[in-house]
């Protein structure tokens, strides 16, 4: 019962409603669409100003470098979606099927401090532990092993965006797994079905939602992030987000800036619907 | 049968605490180095020491920058509940024809890339005049943080029967009065909650606050300039100290959060 829940618009109403529209409107989506102008704008004489003429966009998509950039940044993105659902998984599993309530309560608790911890002061750890000189090649050393060169490589990337994604990841496939219908799975192994095969035909297919969005997450954080691929990878080639740093901070190139961040927004947005198609697709 | 079973579990127990020691070994590295005497940091370590603390405790601009992100993480914190609190008010109470549109555009903005907004707000600021101040990077962290504070009141509401406040308004009270006297008390804990919450977020934030903050240096953007210079384990130290600030927000925001009320119902 919902008595005067469904009268119409009054002042009261109308002041809890409006502040987020117009914040949202004003702070958000103006800027988000002012970006989509801003890529038909020019520069003349280091100063922008307001066009409409497409030579920000021949210029970008004419370039070999920026597609190099395009792929490079998709392809990192990838392997970090694939690597942090693959190595999240187990975990995700243990915490939700393998330990008690209390634990997975407090696991899910650690794994939100990292959010509230200083993405840029972990990485420079990182840096510190894997430089060539660093706590890992040290401890290598002792045994008669290394060095080996994990900065500037492809690895240092990955584990930058391992630990920007992984709790994150972690987090959402457990909360899927516990969701689901432990009838299904003591039918599955009444029924004669190993352990892989309940997780390949049961589990996986009823968390499937999760697990996704967990996957696109991921995907989203490690292809909007420059931290990672700039301080760990070396950032040669640079990747889209380094290109948007470089070209604001340096050249006052502002509408091409912008171009690159419409293609980003445009991949992202045809990711984020084709993998919730996918999710809920039904059989 | 059982005894492979017993074992496979085992494994998985120690795949977890590998991959907690692989999320927990960056933060702990830091807070070790922070207290280290080499330059640069590494194994065997050097001896202990108090020096990076001195140094960022006698450095202007450490406190400058401390001074800027205490202004803007409380600004964003009050500004950012007050908007996530009306927000999950209305999802709570009200239904209405584009609610879904109104929710989207409610909850979108930490779907979209840092990056991407910071060049956005960067144009649009200088665009309508307001750029390179100290509360551009409050309107900015607003429209991220606004979400999760209204995440986490709309959960608390959820608690809430929805007959209480007809009850209320059944005994006299206007749609105003009930508000104050029974919604806002009973969201209480989650508006503390909230609150410690978005400041954590503002106060870690960089991208945004580094494209939007002109001069005005906070902590975060601070860390970035030191690290786009040289190794210096002053940034341990900072990073100690930030740790800790959001450690204890978080804390908290979680003792409030998980504040157990009786569900209050008629």
């Amino acid at each position: 019962m919902k008595t005067g829940a469904q009268k119409g618009l009054d002042g009261y109403a109308l002041t809890w409603r409006l502040p987020v529209i117009f914040w949202q409107l004003f702070f958000f989506v103006g800027p988000l669409l002012f970006t989509i102008a801003m890529t038909f704008f020019l520069v003349k004489n280091y100063r922008m100003t307001e066009a409409f003429e497409m030579k920000n966009w021949v210029k970008m998509m004419g370039k070999g470098y920026f597609w190099d950039s395009y792929f490079l940044t998709v392809g990192l993105a990838s392997l970090s979606t694939v690597t942090a659902t693959c190595l999240a998984f187990p975990a995700a599993y243990t915490l939700a099927f393998k330990v008690s309530d209390n634990a997975r309560r407090w696991a899910v608790f650690f794994l939100i401090i990292p959010f509230f911890t200083s993405y840029l002061v972990r990485t420079f750890s990182w840096y510190v532990i894997l430089a060539e000189s660093g706590v890992i090649n040290n401890m290598l050393s002792w045994i008669g092993f290394g060095p080996y060169t994990m900065l500037n490589t492809k690895f240092g990337t990955m584990v930058g965006y391992m630990t920007l994604t992984l709790p994150l990841v972690v987090i959402l496939q457990t909360l899927s797994l516990a969701n689901v219908d432990r009838r299904l799975i003591e039918a599955a192994q009444n029924l004669g079905a190993n352990g892989i095969w309940t997780i390949v035909k049961v589990i996986i297919p009823s968390a499937k939602v999760g697990l996704i969005i967990g996957a696109v997450f991921c995907f989203i954080l490690s292809f909007g992030d420059f931290v990672a691929p700039y301080y760990l990878g070396g950032s040669k080639p640079p990747t889209l987000p380094i290109m948007i740093i470089d070209t604001t901070k340096s050249g006052q190139q502002w509408p091409r800036a912008a171009v690159v961040a419409v293609v980003m927004m445009v991949t992202l947005m045809v990711v984020a619907f084709a993998s919730i198609k996918f999710a809920y697709r039904k059989k | 049968m059982k005894n492979t079973g017993r074992l496979l579990t085992v494994i998985l127990i120690g795949y977890l605490v590998f991959i907690f020691i692989f999320i927990f070994t960056p933060i702990i590295t830091s807070i070790i180095f922070s207290f280290n005497s080499d330059r640069f940091p590494t194994i065997p370590l050097g001896s202990f020491t108090l020096k990076w603390y001195e140094l960022i405790y006698n450095d202007p601009d450490v406190w400058e920058a401390a001074k800027n992100s205490l202004i803007v993480s409380v600004s964003v914190g009050i500004l950012s509940t007050i908007i996530g609190f009306c927000t999950a008010y209305t999802d709570f109470r009200y239904e209405f024809r584009f609610k879904n549109m109104y929710l989207a555009l409610a909850l979108l903005p930490p779907t979209v890339p840092l990056i991407i907004l910071a060049l956005a707000m960067l144009a649009w600021f200088s665009k309508i005049g307001v750029s390179g101040q100290l509360w551009t990077i409050v309107l900015a962290h607003t429209v991220l943080c606004a979400p999760f504070a209204m995440a986490v009141i709309r959960l608390r509401l959820q608690q809430m029967d929805a007959d209480l406040e007809s009850a209320a308004w059944n005994l006299g009270a206007s749609e105003w009065l009930a508000m104050k006297e029974v919604v806002i008390p009973f969201a209480l804990p989650s508006i503390v909650s909230a609150m410690c919450l978005t400041m954590a977020v503002s106060f870690d934030e960089f991208a945004v606050a580094w494209f939007v903050s002109g001069l005005n240096k906070t902590i975060p953007v601070m860390i970035l300039e030191i690290l786009q210079g040289n190794i210096d384990p002053q940034i341990n130290a900072i990073g100690t100290f930030v740790f800790f600030t959001s450690m204890t927000l978080v804390i908290i925001a979680q003792l409030f959060f998980t504040f157990r009320s009786p569900k209050a119902t008629l």
